[in-house]
């Protein structure tokens, strides 16, 4: 007998997708596990180290915020974890332990808790994070293990190092031919941070994020394409894949730029910011003074999110323009 | 044809519409006791023409339309009349009912099975007001009376009758065991409604997932005489595909303006059961005392679709249904993206109910609240091109007028937002409420 039950009344709809933002966190974090990997293979032990330090800080400052807060520790969706991750992978494998715990307190604390926890913060966790760190540690920001043999007097280098204080010779004399260029590239057997050199693994990562529905095409396809546009009419052909697979492109335009807090809400407004990205980070790299732009383009695009969706506004059915 | 075009957004829950099986209606037994709550449609309710003790008739008229926007209604089975007081409704809570102790010797006003002959050469004023005495309402779910919807005003001519068979609902069959069952019936009510409204063309769409109807109904066009402008439209398997301005977009082309009707594109919409009554109604001279309700949910032992008479209460549907061993949590009538969850079982069946499902703790969601993190799924997946997170957001800062500024009145509550939403934010609790604000806050101005 149905008098016997204890019947729970709510408001329609009584049934919902599978797809939480918990999952939705742990399959980002999964499909970032390739890309981890080949920085740990790449780079050795203390690439790991700095994995797991800045993982643990992460989790840590989160339980910290939340007492603090007195709001629910929210461990298990998996947004800390997430941050965590992410900031390890755009820092230097061999940079100190202490300042990747120092920067993941600043991640969680500073960018997500002091502005409302998660989903309320302006700019993304990671690259706040980032940013924090190469404003106080720039030396050990630049600092790279690098894998090739360099020419005398260049101690080590990114491939986008190399070709801003260098020039392209130099980078010619390091890697021989473009084709070999773009095959390192490519595979990620370049200097650089821990999880942004592979291309090809961060792109697998990024369709997995497609396919499973987790983010939509519109930030990492505006931008990837802003850039293939700017580096053709600014370099040339041999531009474009120099610049979709140097740096920290695949990483930012697929796990950061399309992190759904700090991007706009709307389709239009997504393409819009992606093309902001794109813009901005082709601008500091071929005339800002840092080699690499994708960090300070999408915390500049995370800034005017609010802007992007007050004129991106959805059209209303029934409603003529 | 294959169905290409369809609106823009919508969501893909799991059909569960296999829990039925086989797709046969089977006659529920009268009940010994039928509640007949005054309020079946939207409007007034009704007005009492019997009083405690009157013997009726399955079919007597037991209460009068009172207003225009209101409907007759009449008694489920044959006995008498015991009380008129407060019972439970499914929509209200609670409602002014007339319970009626059947005699159980089920005694109609008239012959019901036997058709008309006359009804092909009635005008179309007959023709409406044999519809308004039946106590037509639409079936679906809207309870809107038939009767004035199907009266536009002269200067809206209808061009496009659509016939909505789309049942978008996860786990209803009980249009699509209509279709099944009562095809040539239908056919018939829709030429009758068709010729009435002097349309152009009658349009009848049928999810993809109905093959079966699809192909019975291109079928038996193809086999009628006077068959012209008469269409199957195959739609895409998308929910809320049977919405009505969904509907029309996705088979005319034509949005129907914002606060707008349909008959402002040209276009009447009547779902499938009330194309089905409005034929018993002209042709057999049949009322509204029973309608095909789907019985199903995973909490629910044999799930099946029955015709069942008004009034009948959940209670005896879900006993004789039989509960399965499994740990319920909820009774909805309605499917599980609009229906509405029950808190007894004593609510009876009622015009509008199309559906009464028992669902099982894994099947009914739990809703964690978790902070919006700006997804923008709810977007996307919004039919009406709304902000559903926007606007959910201003409810509950209380800036109605904000809220209605960008859509909140454009919202038709079918729920693709919340379903869809990962952080299991009460988006639609907030936008109803937030509606229900607002036009309070209208009436109050005036």
């Amino acid at each position: 007998m149905l008098k016997d039950k204890h019947l729970t009344v709510t408001v329609s709809p009584h049934i919902k997708t599978s797809l939480t933002t918990e999952r939705m966190m742990w399959i980002v974090s999964a499909a970032l596990i390739p890309a981890a990997g080949a920085g740990i293979y790449f780079f050795g032990p203390h690439a790991a180290l700095v994995i797991a330090v800045c993982v643990g800080a992460s989790i840590i400052t989160e339980l910290f915020c939340a007492v603090l807060m007195k709001k629910p520790a929210t461990i298990k969706d998996g947004s800390a974890f997430l941050t965590g991750l992410l900031l390890a992978l755009c820092l230097p494998p061999e940079f100190p332990l202490w300042m990747c715990a120092l920067g993941s307190f600043f991640s969680i604390a500073v960018s997500k808790f002091a502005f409302g926890g998660l989903g309320h913060n302006i700019f993304n966790p990671a690259l706040a994070g980032r940013a924090f760190l190469m404003g106080a540690f720039a030396k050990e920001m630049t600092t790279w293990k690098t894998l090739q043999d360099f020419p005398d007097g260049i101690t080590a280098a990114t491939p986008l190092n190399l070709l801003k204080e260098q020039g392209y010779d130099s980078l010619m004399k390091v890697f021989d031919s473009h084709s070999h260029l773009f095959k390192e590239l490519f595979i990620g057997r370049v200097g650089g941070s821990i999880g942004e050199t592979s291309a090809a693994l961060l792109i697998i990562g990024g369709l997995i994020l497609i396919f499973a529905r987790v983010t939509t095409w519109h930030i990492p396809v505006s931008y990837i394409l802003t850039v293939i546009i700017v580096s053709y009419f600014t370099g040339g052909l041999f531009d474009i894949p120099f610049h979709l697979f140097t740096g920290g492109l695949m990483l930012g335009a697929f796990f950061m730029a399309t992190d759904p807090v700090t991007s706009p809400i709307t389709p239009k407004g997504q393409i819009i910011f992606g093309i902001g990205c794109g813009l901005f980070t082709m601008l500091i790299r071929i005339r800002g003074g840092y080699p690499e732009g994708v960090c300070y383009a999408i915390l500049l695009m995370n800034s005017v999110t609010p802007l992007i969706e007050r004129f991106s506004k959805t059209r209303i059915f029934g409603v003529k323009r | 044809m294959k169905a290409r075009v369809t609106f823009k957004g919508g969501i893909h829950p799991p059909e569960n519409k296999g829990l039925c099986g086989e797709l046969s209606i089977k006659d529920f037994p009268p009940p010994e006791t039928a509640v007949l709550p005054l309020q079946q449609s939207l409007g007034s309710a009704s007005e009492p023409v019997v009083k405690k003790g009157d013997k009726v008739k399955k079919g007597t008229l037991i209460a009068r339309s009172k207003g225009y926007i209101s409907s007759n209604l009449h008694s489920s089975v044959s006995g008498e009349v015991i009380d008129i007081r407060k019972s439970p409704h499914p929509l209200l809570g609670e409602a002014n009912a007339i319970i009626i102790k059947s005699d159980n010797r089920d005694e109609p006003e008239r012959d019901y099975s036997a058709e008309e002959a006359s009804a092909d050469s009635l005008s179309s004023g007959e023709i409406l007001e044999l519809i308004q005495n039946a106590g037509i309402v639409g079936l679906g779910g809207a309870t809107f009376p038939a009767h004035v919807k199907l009266n536009p005003p002269a200067d809206k001519p209808i061009k496009t009758f659509i016939i909505n068979g789309a049942e978008c609902e996860p786990y209803l069959t009980s249009d699509h065991s209509l279709m099944l069952e009562c095809a040539d019936r239908i056919l018939k009510g829709a030429a009758l409604i068709k010729k009435m409204l002097k349309a152009e063309k009658c349009l009848i769409a049928i999810e993809e997932n109905k093959k079966d109807a699809i192909a019975l109904f291109r079928q038996k066009i193809i086999q009628l005489k006077n068959a012209e402008g008469l269409q199957v439209f195959p739609l895409k398997v998308k929910y809320p595909q049977g919405a009505e301005k969904q509907l029309i977009y996705t088979l005319t082309g034509k949005e129907v303006p914002s606060g707008g009707l349909p008959m402002d594109v040209s276009v009447l919409v009547h779902n499938i059961g009330t194309v089905f009554a409005v034929y018993e109604a002209v042709f057999l001279r049949k009322p509204l005392f029973e309608r095909i309700v789907t019985v199903s949910g995973k909490g629910i032992k044999n799930p099946a679709n029955w015709r069942v008479r008004i009034g009948t209460t959940f209670k005896m549907l879900v006993n004789h249904s039989g509960l399965a061993d499994k740990k319920i949590k909820k009774l909805i009538m309605g499917g599980p993206m609009m229906g509405l969850a029950q808190y007894t079982d004593e609510v009876p069946v009622v015009k509008a109910t199309s559906g009464i499902l028992v669902l099982t703790s894994d099947e009914a969601a739990d809703f964690e609240h978790l902070a919006c993190i700006r997804c923008g799924k709810c977007v996307s997946v919004c039919p009406m091109g709304l902000m559903p997170a926007e606007i959910s957001k201003m409810v509950e800062k209380g800036r109605i007028d904000t809220a209605k500024s960008i859509g909140l009145m454009d919202c038709m509550e079918c729920g693709s937002c919340n379903y869809i939403c990962p952080s299991g934010t009460n988006l639609l609790q907030y936008i109803k409420l937030g509606k229900y604000e607002y036009l309070r806050s209208k009436n109050v101005k005036r």
